[in-house]
Parts: structure tokens; sequence; C-alpha cells
């Protein structure tokens, strides 16, 4: 009798589920409620929870949502740095009969989150927020095409990261590898609600990735500035715009193969079961259709920063301008026929691997001819080695070498030694931590005085890189060497005392990494320290090029007090060489969007539904979705959603603007 | 591609969110009635084939239905999409033929590596074959 009413209480949930028996995640566990209890006394203490919630959470202005995507995401990069650490030193030490501190069902669900988390919850909202604060002000916009969408699609994606987290202590993460191929995550063979999770976490952040791409595509289509064709858009909304493309087109693939799998584990269907019809290479086959255009969503964007910062800091128009539109083109198309290379060992024949292969390395012509504008762009440049140059220059080397290794992979007798080695883990680092990683801190460093009207401190970003720099080197050349010797991926123990040396190499190189980042969050809190010698007044501290530029920094609520009329690709460099002066009258009223709290509240309930699915808890999963439904439709009768701001304001912020701006 | 940058400066004109420039037809009762008799039909033909069994041979009745079925497709793009090649500045017409060729791409390739996966790795077993098996 109690066994039934538990069971309909809390569905599979019990107190089995809460790991206290396994020590790691005890310490884990009591450290991260140490620190969230003092994170959230000191916002309670200093009164904070007020203004967070008005200023920030509930806040449609897509520059504060950028920042909060890029805050989420340095949340979730220590997550899954903190399990990439781990592994290394489990790795290092496991040698000799010694078994290291994971057991293997433990180390599964360490590199599944690692590679998750870093995916979907660290580079996603990266490189999502970077687009989110820039592209508005780039095409001299006031806020994307559907503020309120922003906000709902930012919390979605939160949403899905803390499911996620809860799985670290409440039950189990998915033992699959991060794509979860059956038939490991069919209930068959993980009856435990890892996968579940997995899957939950996926679709519902899914859900904001896919809103985020469809506004970001309105808002590049329907909001540029006069005069802004799309042969005169800024680079870095181009390679955003192609992005987002990629996004809409591929993500429901995710979607589908995702809710395929998931039919299959709750109702019993056969997609990709062994038995009764069901194909497990169907599974892959769709998932990678999906995940290899997710590579180039990362990249591209990246691709874009560092365009941007090498034609700020060579003081030079980007070299090649057309050819680097075409490129970032082509590239989006090229990602959609290559998705085979990822399973050339699953028994497709010569002609099919070979079609894969020539088109893999077909698409290193474009991102070649990319690398070739940027060194152009840099000859003959008076080049200035800001932070976000050095990372930009650290880029360019480290990818040529992963993109050559990928090239080597694309070869499909090579990949059938090297497929699931230690050779592909250190290819992928060296593009993903080379190409998005770097991109990203070039991208921070290069816009922070933008978002907050300071500079990033200047050594500390200098350590940062130079710490990341080497130890990428130090943590992912031995695995190369290891991968070319036939070392596995996904291994929690080795045999062969000879291997240990080069995994200590990698723990050593690991380590480098964890001061990289150690520095950047010095240089952070560093900078937040000494903001007012690192003010920057002017609004364009590094004598930029694109019209962000030209606003104040921070920018106002409304970016541009007057829309501007753009008649060239670099149209703040334009403005400066013919003698631009600002308005200083004749302001009028502006339409703005108001704030709205319904985002949050609908991803505080996908939460509660997507935990109520994992655990088969029926009843809150059917009240969370009736109240996810009742509160859109609630939504939908808000007719307060818009304000003026009064031209006096407009004017009165102005005014101090042009008190701070050096007299001409 | 058409230029037609909006400026996003709303003036004081009260309702936002109504970007009319160069805009797709909202469409007439009329048109609305030919798409709706259109789709009727479009829908009740392959419903008389299966029903009726008019055709023996039940490949081309499927083949049948899928063509009906992209002209239903086509039918609600123009009359409920309002989709032509000029709306959007032509942008509607870019990503349709956008979705049109990753559609093309994704199933014929996972027709063709599915198809040479099965042909590869799931061979038809004779007892004879399957003495040979290692």
């Amino acid at each position: 009798m109690t066994a039934d009413w538990t069971s309909l209480l809390f569905g599979k949930l019990t107190l089995e589920a809460i790991p206290y028996h396994e020590p790691i995640l005890v310490v884990t566990f009591i450290g991260v409620a140490i620190g969230g209890l003092t994170v959230l006394g000191a916002l309670t203490y200093f009164r904070l929870w007020g203004y967070l919630w008005k200023e920030w959470f509930t806040s449609i202005d897509h520059k504060k949502i950028g920042i909060m995507y890029i805050v989420f995401a340095i949340i979730m990069l220590l997550r899954g740095f903190a399990d990439a650490l781990m592994m290394r030193f489990q790795q290092a030490i496991a040698f000799n009969g010694n078994e290291g501190y994971f057991p293997p069902h433990h180390y599964d669900q360490v590199f599944t989150a690692h590679g998750v988390i870093m995916i979907f919850f660290v580079a996603m909202p990266f490189v999502t927020g970077l687009m989110n604060f820039v592209v508005p002000l780039q095409i001299g916009a006031r806020d994307v095409s559907f503020p309120f969408l922003n906000n709902f699609s930012f919390w979605m994606t939160v949403a899905g990261g803390i499911i996620v987290m809860i799985s670290l202590f409440v039950g189990e993460f998915a033992k699959t590898g991060w794509l979860a191929y059956p038939p490991l995550s069919d209930i068959t063979y993980s009856p435990d609600v890892g996968v579940d999770y997995y899957i939950w976490g996926l679709q519902i952040a899914g859900i904001g990735t896919l809103l985020s791409g469809v506004n970001l595509i309105a808002t590049i289509l329907k909001m540029r500035a006069p005069g802004m064709s799309m042969m005169k858009m800024p680079i870095f909304t181009w390679t955003a715009f192609c992005t987002n493309i990629l996004i809409v087109a591929a993500f429901p693939v995710l979607t589908a193969v995702l809710a395929l799998l998931t039919l299959d584990r709750y109702v019993g269907t056969h997609f990709f079961t062994n038995t009764d019809g069901g194909s497990a290479m169907l599974y892959v086959n769709l998932i990678w259709i999906w995940g290899h255009p997710e590579v180039y969503i990362l990249v591209l964007p990246v691709f874009g920063v560092f365009s941007e910062v090498v034609s700020t800091f060579a003081r030079k128009r980007l070299f090649g301008y057309t050819s680097m539109v075409y490129a970032t083109v082509v590239i989006t198309i090229l990602s959609y026929i290559v998705w085979l290379h990822h399973f050339f060992t699953m028994g497709s024949g010569a002609s099919v691997n070979s079609f894969f292969g020539i088109t893999t390395m077909i698409i290193s012509i474009p991102t070649g001819a990319k690398m070739f504008n940027w060194l152009f762009t840099m000859y003959h440049g008076r080049i200035k080695y800001e932070v976000s140059m050095l990372w930009t220059i650290g880029f360019m080397v480290t990818f040529v070498i992963g993109g050559m290794t990928g090239v080597l992979l694309a070869v499909p007798p090579a990949d059938f030694v090297l497929h699931n080695s230690l050779f592909l883990i250190a290819h992928f680092h060296n593009v993903i931590i080379g190409g998005v990683v770097f991109g990203v801190f070039a991208g921070i460093n290069f816009w922070f005085p933008k978002a907050f009207g300071f500079r990033l401190n200047a050594f500390w970003g200098k350590m940062s890189f130079w710490f990341w720099l080497i130890g990428f080197y130090f943590a992912f050349m031995p695995l190369y060497v290891l991968g070319l010797m036939g070392v596995t991926r996904r291994m929690n123990q080795f045999d062969d005392p000879s291997l240990q040396i080069w995994f200590i190499i990698a723990a050593f190189g690991a380590f480098l990494i964890l001061l990289g980042i150690g520095s950047f969050i010095i240089q952070i809190l560093y900078s937040i320290w000494k903001r007012d010698e690192l003010r920057d007044e002017t609004g364009d501290p590094w004598n930029a090029r694109t019209l962000e530029w030209s606003t104040s920094s921070p920018p106002p609520a409304y970016n541009f007090a007057f829309t501007p009329v753009v008649h060239d690709v670099d149209e703040w460099w334009f403005m400066k060489q013919n003698g631009y002066k600002r308005p200083l009258s004749g302001f009028i009223p502006i339409h703005m969007p108001k704030n709205t709290g319904t985002g949050a509240i609908l991803a505080g309930l996908s939460v509660a539904f997507g935990f109520a699915m994992v655990w088969h808890i029926w009843w809150l999963a059917l009240v969370s979705f009736v109240a996810i439904i009742g509160k859109t439709i609630h939504h939908t009768f808000n007719y307060n959603r818009d304000f003026y701001i009064p031209a006096e304001e407009v004017a009165a912020v102005e005014a101090r603007r042009t008190q701070m701006l050096p007299a001409e | 591609m058409a230029s037609h940058a909006h400026s996003n400066a709303h003036g004081d004109h009260g309702h936002h969110d109504h970007h009319h420039g160069d805009h797709a037809s909202h469409g007439t009762f009329g048109s609305y009635m030919t798409g709706f008799v259109l789709s009727v039909i479009l829908t009740a033909i392959p419903f008389w084939l299966v029903m009726g069994n008019v055709i023996e041979d039940k490949t081309v009745t499927g083949v049948l239905i899928m063509g009906l079925g992209l002209v239903q497709i086509i039918v609600h793009m123009i009359f409920f999409l309002h989709m032509d090649t000029k709306s959007e500045g032509g942008w509607n017409m870019m990503a349709l033929l956008f979705t049109v060729v990753l559609v093309l791409i994704a199933l014929s390739g996972s027709l063709w590596v599915m198809h040479n996966l099965n042909t590869y790795m799931m061979p038809e077993l004779t007892p004879e074959a399957a003495k040979q098996l290692p």
C-alpha cells in the first residue's frame, strides 16, 4: 500500500537516488552547497534579489541577455572543466593495477557530462551570447526582432543546464558518451535515469537554441539600418546570420532523433533497438546530420570575431571581404554533406566513404581561404598586440594544426586506423579549443569595454592567454601520439605502463589550463576592482571600425538615439574619416519593449516538467505541462508590453555622453 | 539580394512589430477558398485511391499519393502562406529553396547510406553462407 503511494507521488525517485555512498560526490556536494549558500546569502544580505530580478532576469534588453548567456557559459565552463581535470588525473594515475578514484560507471558519467556540458552549455551559450550582444549593435538596431522570445530562449537554455546539473546529485547522468548512441542508450542497456536526464536537458535547451536562431535571422534580415545592404553587413553579422540558418535547419533533426529515442525508452517503440526491426545505425546517421552542422554553428561566429579583431588591430580594412562572405556561405552549405565522416567505420561501401571523404576535404578550402584573408589583413598592417589579437594569432597557429589533422582523418583508410582513438580526441579539442574557445576569449576581451564601459586588465589577460595556449599543447599533443599508438578513448585505466608518461604530460597541460581559467577569473575581478583606471569614456577604446563602437559604453537601453544611415562595411570608420558629428538635439521619444518575468517562469516550469519526466512522476509532469501552456496563453493577453522613453530622457542621456567625450 | 533595410525608428505611430515594406499580400476570401477547395480535392483523391482499391499495383498508388502530397504542399504555400518569388524581397523563395535542398540532401543521403549499410552489414544469410561464417 505505501509502496503504491510513494511510486505515485515520487515515480522512480527514491532516497537511494541520492548518491550519499559515493565519497567524491558527497565532497562535491558539500563544496557546491557551501559555495551556493554563500552566494545566496550574500545576495540576500546585500538585498540584490530585487535588483537581479528587475534589471536582469526579466530584462528583454538584448545586451543584458547576451551578458547573462556569457555568465551562464562561464559558470558551466567551471563545471565542465572540473570534469576534464578529474579525467586527466584519473588517467594519469590509473596504471599498474591502480584503479584511480573513478570506478568505470562513474567515469562514464563524467566523460558524458563533460562532452554534453562543454558543447551545449558552454560553447553554445558563449557564441549565442556574443551574437545576442553584438549583432543588433552592429546593424544599428535597438533590439532583436522578438525581444521577449530572446529572454525566453535564454531561460530555456538555463533550464536545460539546470536539469543536467541536477543529475549530479539526484540519480545519475548518462553513461553513453555525449551522443548517446543506441543500443547502449536504449532502455535494455541503460535502464537508469541517466539517458533521460540527457534527453530532457537537451530537448528543453534545444527549444531555446532554435528560437534564438529564428530571432536572430529575423533581426538580421529585417532590422538592419537603412543603407546596410547584405554586402555591407559587418563580417561578424554575416557569420552570425549563417550560423543561425544552420541552427534553424539542423536542430530540428536533433529534436526528432531524441524524440524517437524517447519513444523507444518510454513507450517501447523499436526505432533504434537491436530487435523487432529497429536500426541503431539510423540513429548514428541522423544524429550526425545534426552533429556536423553543429560544429560549424560553433565555429562560424568565432571566425567572425577573429575577422573583426584582425581588421581592428591591424588598422586595416578586412582583406577580401567578399571572399570571406562567400567562404562563409559555402561552408554553411558544405557542412550538410560531410556528416558520414563521423562513422566511416560503420560499414558503408567504398563509394559512400570516398564521397564523404572528398566533401570533407573540400570544406577545408573555404576555411583555408579565410586563413589567408586574415594573414593578408595583417600583412603590412600596424598590428597592436592587445589581448584579443594574441588570442587571434594563437588561434591561427593552433587551428591550422587542428585543420590538418582533420583533413588527415577525412581520408577513410586513415580513419579506419584512428577512429575512436585519442587522435580523434586531440583533433576535435584542437579545433574546438583552438577555434571556439580562443575566439570566445578574443571576443570577450574585445567587446567587454563596450558592455561595461571599462577595459579588461591586459596583464591577467596575457597570463590567461599564455597558460591556455601552452597548456593546450601540453594537454593534447600527447594525445595525438597516444592515438597514433592505438590508445582508444573513454578508458578509465590502462595496462601498458609505458603509456603513463604521456598521460602525466597531458595532466600537466590540464593543470596549466586550470591556471589559464584562474587567470581569466582574476582578470575579470581585478578589472572590476580597478575599473576607474580602466574606464573608457569614448565608447571606442580600440579605434575600431563597425557601428557598435559609435555609441557609448555601455550603450544606452535604446542603443542609438537616431538610427544610423550606412554607407560602408566599416561604417564607423567611414564616419570617423568623414568628420561625423554626433547629433545634439532634435531627440524624439523612443519606443521600447517592457520587461517581463514570463520567460523565467516558463523555464522554471520546464525544469519541473523535465525532472518529472525523468523520474516518471506523472502527476507533476501533467501539472507542470498544463501550467506551461496556461502561462503561455496568459502571456498572450499581456497587452502592457511596450513603453516610450521620453525625448527629455534621451536628451539627458545624450547630454551626459557629450560631457564625457573630449571636446572636438 | 534586394536591400530592403528597415529603419527601426518607429517614430510616433502606435503599434510596433509591423514591418510593412515589400510584404506579401495577406490573401483574399477568394484565394483562401481556392486553396481550401484544392486541398480538399487533393486529400479526397488519395483516400479514394486507397479505399476504392482503384489501382492494382500498390507501388503505383504509393507514388501517386506522394506526388499528390507534394502538390498539396505547394498549394498550401501559395494560398495559405502567400509565398511567391517576390515576397519578403525574395527571401521566402531563397529559404524555400534552401530547405528543399537540405531536405533532399538529408533524405537521399540517408537512403544511400542506409542502403549501403544494409547491403554490406546485413547480408542475406543462406544456410551455405552461414557455414562459412568465422
